[in-house]
């Protein structure tokens, strides 16, 4: 149950370890670089004839760039699948959107042209993003970010809310599938709406522990000399 | 489901994110004043537990599940600020190391989750509160009607910035009537769940439930004698 004690985000977060450029970048660049290149490309107008060359240009960097951080493509792809929902509704917007009609030369459907060329803008920029964003998860370990965000300024409290959450969110989720377990065992389908309130009620009992373990966690700290900051930690940016 | 990249333009992005700053940097300060030197490890165990609470999924038919989003239910375990913290620094996780939600979006997220979720929630559950008997027992219901309406006055505000910065010329009205009718649903769902954990923890124990407190009777230690008529009671 440990497991998650030593680093922060333990199995939880999507990294990918290696020593590559890419990971050896300085987290607060990698952030800064994602963002602005996401800037960049939500503005590509997507009506303007070279929209589909300047989308092809985004994706064979962030192609590049996983390429480079040796990060096994098929890692970045398999982790894709949160995009799916949005996927959905990009593709009913051409069937729901106004303007003027055209007929899909495949199917034989009339769709509205703006809505279709917007779906195509919707679906570039989210499975741009989401690939962005997957390499930088893949290449940084949560405490480099923590650090990244230290230097872009972010307040001091809320990285250390922030370091708090990675270091015990594997803790919590571990005891959470123990007690699924233990809820199955006795014969409960937590799927099955029948069973909300035995759900409910290991839920709540779920947030009695963990706010009790933040209770001892809090007093471990005073007991270590804790006066309301983290010291910084030896060695660390 | 997070909002993507690409889905609002770049200024309404950019307006959103500075609202979501200023509304974290207001809620450090609140949940300074609420927890004091605790704040560090108790809403980071919070914002773990909500982090596991979104994780359990619930059925909302058509072979889709929903999942909690737990703005109302932090907000009336751990009060306002806190709450705030909670969602902001879960949707901060999310979209860093776990590429959920757009980080151009990260802004607009954090004001229809971590703010508008936790506000409209709270606010509704402070005036169903007010109305109802003043027992601990009442916050249960109150809890769930501010759950309930939380999930669509994130979408009502979700479908005015999507009138003012929508990628998409999907009518506007279409926008509401499905992002509203749909979050409708998925508040049901939201409200129960919310329901189902407030009650089991103010039942066990209500001490912990920040929207609880002015309800709690002042408790005195009473000590019991075997034998002692039932009643009496001992003093100092």
């Amino acid at each position: 149950m440990g497991a998650g004690h030593g680093r922060p985000g333990g199995g939880l977060t999507l990294h990918h370890a290696g020593a590559s450029r890419v990971h050896r970048a300085p987290a607060h660049l990698k952030v800064l670089a994602l963002l602005a290149f996401m800037l960049l490309v939500v503005a590509i107008p997507g009506d303007a004839g070279w929209a589909p060359e300047a989308y092809g240009v985004a994706a064979a960097l962030v192609v590049a760039t996983v390429l480079v951080a040796r990060v096994p493509l098929l890692f970045v792809l398999r982790r894709m699948v949160v995009e799916i929902p949005f996927v959905v509704f990009a593709l009913l917007v051409p069937f729901v959107a106004h303007g003027p009609r055209t007929t899909l030369p495949v199917l034989g459907l009339e769709v509205s042209a703006p809505g279709l060329a917007e779906a195509g803008h919707l679906l570039a920029t989210g499975t741009i993003g989401v690939a962005a964003a997957l390499t930088l998860a893949a290449t940084t370990t949560a405490r480099d970010l923590l650090a990244g965000l230290a230097r872009l300024r972010v307040p001091a409290l809320l990285l250390e809310i922030m370091g708090f959450m990675l270091r015990y969110a594997e803790v919590v989720t571990g005891e959470w599938s123990r007690m699924l377990v233990a809820l199955r065992s006795r014969g409960c389908e937590p799927r099955s709406p029948r069973h909300w309130p035995a759900l409910g009620r290991a839920l709540g009992a779920l947030f009695v522990r963990s706010y009790e373990r933040g209770e001892r966690v809090h007093l471990a700290m005073l007991s270590r000399g804790y006066v309301g900051a983290r010291p910084a930690r030896e060695g660390a940016p | 489901m997070h909002v993507p990249d690409g889905f609002l333009d770049a200024p309404t992005s950019i307006a959103t994110g500075v609202v979501a700053a200023a509304g974290i940097g207001l809620a450090l300060r609140g949940a300074r004043r609420e927890l004091d030197d605790r704040t560090a490890p108790m809403v980071g165990l919070v914002a773990a537990f909500v982090f596991a609470a979104q994780m359990v999924n619930f059925p909302v038919g058509a072979g889709t599940s929903g999942h909690l989003l737990g703005g109302a239910l932090a907000a009336v375990l751990v009060g306002p600020w806190s709450a705030v913290l909670c969602l902001s620094t879960v949707l901060l996780v999310q979209a860093l190391l776990m590429a959920d939600g757009g980080i151009t979006a990260l802004g607009t997220n954090v004001t229809l989750m971590g703010i508008v979720g936790v506000g409209a929630g709270y606010l509704v559950f402070v005036a169903v509160r007010a109305v109802l008997p003043r027992r601990p027992a009442m916050v249960v219901p109150a809890a769930a009607v501010g759950a309930f309406v939380s999930v669509p006055a994130a979408a009502a505000v979700f479908t005015l910035l999507f009138a003012v910065g929508g990628q998409a010329s999907v009518g506007i009205g279409d926008v509401a009537v499905a992002m509203l009718g749909w979050h409708t649903v998925i508040g049901l769902g939201e409200a129960a769940v919310t329901a189902l954990v407030v009650s089991a923890v103010v039942a066990t124990r209500p001490d912990l439930v920040h929207g609880a407190r002015p309800l709690l009777a002042a408790s005195t230690l009473e000590i019991r004698r075997p034998g002692a008529p039932a009643g009496a009671e001992v003093a100092g």
